[in-house]
Order: C-alpha cells, then sequence, then structure tokens
C-alpha cells in the first residue's frame, strides 16, 4: 500500500539536497570546532558559514544566533535562562495559553522556583489578544512569550504587535517560531523580536538541531554549562553535521518558501472547503491568518485516535489532540483554551501537509476520510442524525 | 502477560479487532442493556443483550455493542462479546479485566481503562436483566452495580464544569 505522509507539522523527511550537504561532515570533516588544528578549523567555518546563513535568512546578526539541540531545549533556555538572570528586575512571565509543553512545563517548573507565571487566554480561533498581553504587564515582567504559529491549529499570531508592546515597555519577547520558521518570512527587527526559537527537522533539515536568536545586549544564563562553546551560551561538543545540514535546509527554504506557500494555501483551501461538508463538523483555528500547510478540523462524535488509526489502515499518517491518544487522557489544551465542547474536541484531526504532499493525496484523503467518520458514527451509539 | 508491549503502541491483535469489530450495532428489545462511560472523558460503551434458557439455564445468546472512543475501547467492546457469548450468565460474571487484556494479546498500561469498561458495561446490562425483570439479584451483582453507578457519579461531578 502506498503511504501518504500528512504529519509534517509534527517532523519531516530531510531533503536529499541537505542529505548531500551534510555527507562530509559525517565523514572525513568530522573535526571539533573547539580545536585549533585544520580538521577543528573546518569544521569551525562551516560553523560559522551556517550561522551567516541563518542569522541572514531572519534578519539578525549572526553573533545573535545559538545553535542549540532541539526547539524545546531553546525554548527551555529562553525562560529558565532569562527568569534567572533577570532577577533582580522582576519575576514575573507572560505565555499565551496555547504554547507548546516545553513552554509550558518550563514555566510551571518556573512557578515552584517562586516566579509568577501569567497565562493569556485566545479566542475561539486560538489568536491572542495583544492588548491582554499590554493589560498583564506588571513592573515585575521580565519576559513575554506567545509561540508565532500554533503547531496544533496552525493559527497565526499577531507577533509584531506583540512585540511593540514589549519593546515600548522595555520587556524582552520571545517567540516559538518552530511552525513558522522556513514557511512564512520573519524579520526579527521589523517584529520587534529579542529572542525567537526555531527547528531544524520542521523544515526538512536533520532532528538534533535547533536555533535560538537572542538580540544583542540581552542577558541569559545558560541551560548548559561547560566549555563555552556557542559564546558561553550553550556548552556541549558542536553538532556539525546537523548544523550544516539545518542550514542548507534554509537556503532552500529561503528559495522555494514563496512558491511552496503558494501552492500548499491551495490545497489547504480544497481540503477545509470539502471536509466541511461532512455532517456535524468544524474548523479548529482562525479561517485566515493561518499557516498554509495546517488544516485541523472537528467531526463531532467521532474519537481521534480512531480516526488515525483507520487512516492508518488507508496508509495515511495524521495526528490527533484528542484525549485518548495522549499519554495523560488529557484533550488537548489548545483546543480547550479555543472553548471547543467535549465531543467536538475528542473527534479533532490535524492534517499537515508539507513539500512532498501532492494533490492527488489529498484527493485520496478527501475520497476516504468520510467513509471513516461515517463507519465510526456507525459504531458509536450517539446517531449521526441526532445531532443535525 | 507479554513484555513486548509499551505504551501507545497496540498489539496485533487490538489493531484487527478494532478494523474488524465483532457485534456491534444495537439488539432491538433487548433484555438488558448496560451503558457506561462519560462523553467527556471520551469512551462511552452500551452494551445490549438478549438472554435465553439452555438446560435449565440463563445464557447469553445475543450480545452486541455500540461504542463511542478509541481504538483500545473498540476493541474491548468487541472483545467481550466474543468471550462471553453463549455463555451462562453466572459464567460471563466472571470475566475480568484480565481476560479482556489477555484476549487482545495485552494492552497499553494506560489504556487498562478500557477493559475495565468493558466489563462494567457487561455487569450492568446482565444488572439491568435482572432489574426489569423483577429477578432477584445476586449480592455481588448488586455491589458491583453500586460500584460503577458511584465512580460514574464522580466522573459526571468532575468534568462537569466543562461539559456545560
Amino acid at each position: 500500500m502506498k503511504k501518504i505522509y500528512l504529519d509534517y507539522a509534527s517532523t519531516a523527511p530531510v531533503d536529499r539536497r541537505v542529505i548531500k550537504a551534510m555527507s562530509s561532515f559525517l565523514g572525513e570533516n568530522f573535526g571539533n570546532t573547539m580545536s585549533l588544528h585544520y580538521f577543528g578549523q573546518e569544521s569551525k567555518i562551516a560553523l560559522e558559514q551556517s550561522r551567516n546563513t541563518v542569522s541572514a535568512f531572519i534578519n539578525a546578526q549572526p553573533n545573535e544566533i545559538i545553535f542549540t539541540g532541539s526547539a524545546t531545549e531553546s525554548n527551555n533556555t529562553v525562560l529558565k535562562g532569562i527568569a534567572f538572570a533577570n532577577k533582580e528586575k522582576g519575576n514575573h512571565i507572560i505565555i499565551s495559553s496555547i504554547e507548546h509543553p516545553c513552554i509550558n512545563e518550563s514555566a510551571k517548573w518556573l512557578e515552584k522556583q517562586g516566579f509568577k507565571i501569567t497565562q493569556i487566554g485566545v479566542d475561539r480561533y486560538g489568536m491572542v489578544n495583544a492588548t491582554d498581553i499590554r493589560n498583564a504587564i506588571t513592573d515585575k515582567t521580565v519576559l513575554v512569550s506567545v509561540m508565532h504559529v500554533s503547531n496544533e491549529i496552525g493559527t497565526i499570531q499577531p507577533i509584531g504587535e506583540i512585540g511593540a508592546i514589549c519593546r515600548e515597555r522595555g520587556i524582552y519577547f520571545h517567540t516559538d517560531a518552530s511552525q513558522s520558521f522556513g514557511k512564512i518570512p520573519i524579520d526579527v527587527k521589523k517584529m520587534k523580536i529579542d529572542l525567537l526559537t526555531a527547528s531544524s527537522h520542521k523544515v526538512y533539515g536533520p532532528k538534533g538541531a535547533g536555533l535560538l536568536f537572542v538580540r544583542e545586549g540581552i542577558k541569559m544564563d545558560p541551560l548548559l554549562h561547560g566549555g563555552g562553546q556557542e559564546n558561553g551560551k550553550r556548552s556541549s561538543t558542536v553538532n556539525i553535521p546537523a548544523i550544516v545540514g539545518f542550514a542548507k535546509a534554509v537556503e532552500i527554504c529561503k528559495k522555494e518558501m514563496r512558491s511552496e506557500n503558494a501552492r500548499l494555501a491551495k490545497l489547504q483551501k480544497k481540503l477545509i472547503k470539502n471536509l466541511l461538508k461532512v455532517k456535524n463538523s468544524g474548523l479548529n483555528g482562525h479561517p485566515g491568518e493561518r499557516i498554509a500547510n495546517n488544516v485541523n478540523l472537528w467531526f463531532a462524535f467521532t474519537e481521534g485516535e480512531s480516526l488515525v488509526m483507520q487512516l492508518d489502515m488507508y496508509g495515511i499518517a495524521c495526528s490527533t489532540g484528542s484525549a485518548c491518544s495522549s499519554m495523560t487522557l488529557e484533550p488537548s489544551h489548545v483546543l480547550i483554551a479555543t472553548g471547543l465542547r467535549p465531543e467536538q474536541a475528542h473527534g479533532s484531526l490535524r492534517i499537515s501537509m508539507g513539500r512532498w504532499t501532492k494533490e492527488k493525496e489529498i484527493d485520496y484523503l478527501l475520497k476516504i476520510l468520510p467513509k471513516i467518520i461515517k463507519r465510526i458514527r456507525e459504531i458509536s451509539p450517539f446517531k449521526e442524525e441526532a445531532f443535525v | 502477560m507479554e513484555k513486548k508491549i509499551c505504551a501507545g503502541l497496540y498489539t496485533q491483535k487490538v489493531l484487527e479487532t478494532f478494523k474488524n469489530p465483532h457485534n456491534y450495532g444495537k439488539i432491538k428489545n433487548a433484555d438488558g442493556i448496560g451503558k457506561v462511560g462519560n462523553i467527556v472523558c471520551g469512551d462511552v460503551m452500551w452494551l445490549y443483550i438478549k438472554v435465553s434458557k439452555k438446560n435449565g439455564k440463563e445464557i447469553i445468546k445475543d450480545i452486541k455493542f455500540e461504542t463511542f472512543g478509541c481504538v483500545a475501547a473498540i476493541s474491548t467492546s468487541s472483545i467481550i462479546t466474543d468471550l462471553v457469548k453463549g455463555k451462562t450468565i453466572e459464567d460471563a460474571l466472571k470475566t475480568t479485566k484480565d481476560n479482556v487484556i489477555e484476549s487482545l494479546g495485552g494492552l497499553p498500561k494506560i489504556k487498562y481503562h478500557c477493559s475495565v469498561l468493558a466489563v462494567d458495561a457487561l455487569v450492568e446490562a446482565i444488572h439491568d436483566y435482572f432489574f426489569k425483570n423483577g429477578k432477584s439479584i445476586p449480592e455481588n451483582l448488586a455491589k458491583r452495580h453500586k460500584l460503577i453507578q458511584k465512580a460514574k457519579d464522580i466522573i459526571e461531578e468532575k468534568y462537569k464544569k466543562w461539559a456545560k
């Protein structure tokens, strides 16, 4: 059976061009960037070239980029590193209610250490209102962190607006751009971003590389102490193959981002339009302010895990925010934050497209999914006609 | 139990059962119906039984389920119908969650509650049959019924805010 991958928001395959760029750094160019000899020098040059590429991509300076091991590490570093380095200024951090668990859990941990956390809610489209951020800022606030694009529902947040408010008040603004970096333009200067997280494997680079943009002059403690790599901000032997791959992936995104976005937007429109024809369904996330690769819908009185597994039997890979698929058996905090009812949240399905998604794959999904929904509702005690 | 199961991964038997569940649907004029679970938590299981007499003993002649829920919930629903169909009521009541789990070749730990739900649905269906027919309810069955109802109330209370 042909496999159709529609879970790109989770992770993506590495582009062949990236593999090619990486290969020599897995073999002959293996040096440690901290070594003085030829081998070290070669690696160091590759590292700094990579830094140049990714910094230019978001209009930052090379010395403002720290390579990390993952977006999770970048987000942990920001929350903990900013909180501890700016204690004398204040102890208050603002985040949104729809952040990725690595932000939520870091914030929870900081709360245990005595810091104060405010969570800002979202509207029914999963959108943060910048005014709510403004109103939540106190003279003790040191950091505001709002993700650029939701990994679950794809809503694009008003990052520029929030950035302007924070800059005006002299508060650091961080955005987790894991789902937007490489997909829509980011300009850290224009958007007044102080700290930014991005990930390699979401943009067809290898796993095990992330980045953290830290605007020059910002006080931040490192998470990892050691040999002082990455300007003392992230000790660890530098993962050169992954970073070279990440930079190559960024280079490709820079060239292809615009046309790719337009192509995916068309497929997105087709998917949403046709899937909303299913009775008792609805769109999760914003209808307009939405990343082009994300489709997330609820189908009342279906259960997400069952949907995903049925689709898998037809070779289609998607994901869900349903409670039953999570390790905690709690439904997605993002869907709950948008005010979905339980019977809607349980039946949510995320379809995320990418570089190799073809229209005929979308057509196949459109043929199969309504059948699956019908069957799941057939087995259920809640009959479709009861909810029309 | 086999050790190869890890959380989040289903056995082949679970997946096969989920793909082709047995005995789903309604029984019109069922002799007993067991309704367990809660829409807010995501699992709702309804079991219908038809009872008849064989050699002087009451047996479960037919059993069907309707389930809203995850892969595990649908699989445990199907397997419990297989386990008790044709059995005497007395024997059916001996079915445990471990029988259900074993018949599926194992379940991830986090899904064990689905096996409990299946057994509870059966207990409730049999209790309903006794109750509806004015039969005297065995002490043990009455006790189990009470516990299931109590757990139901707790869950409904817990999710009240969210469900409104």
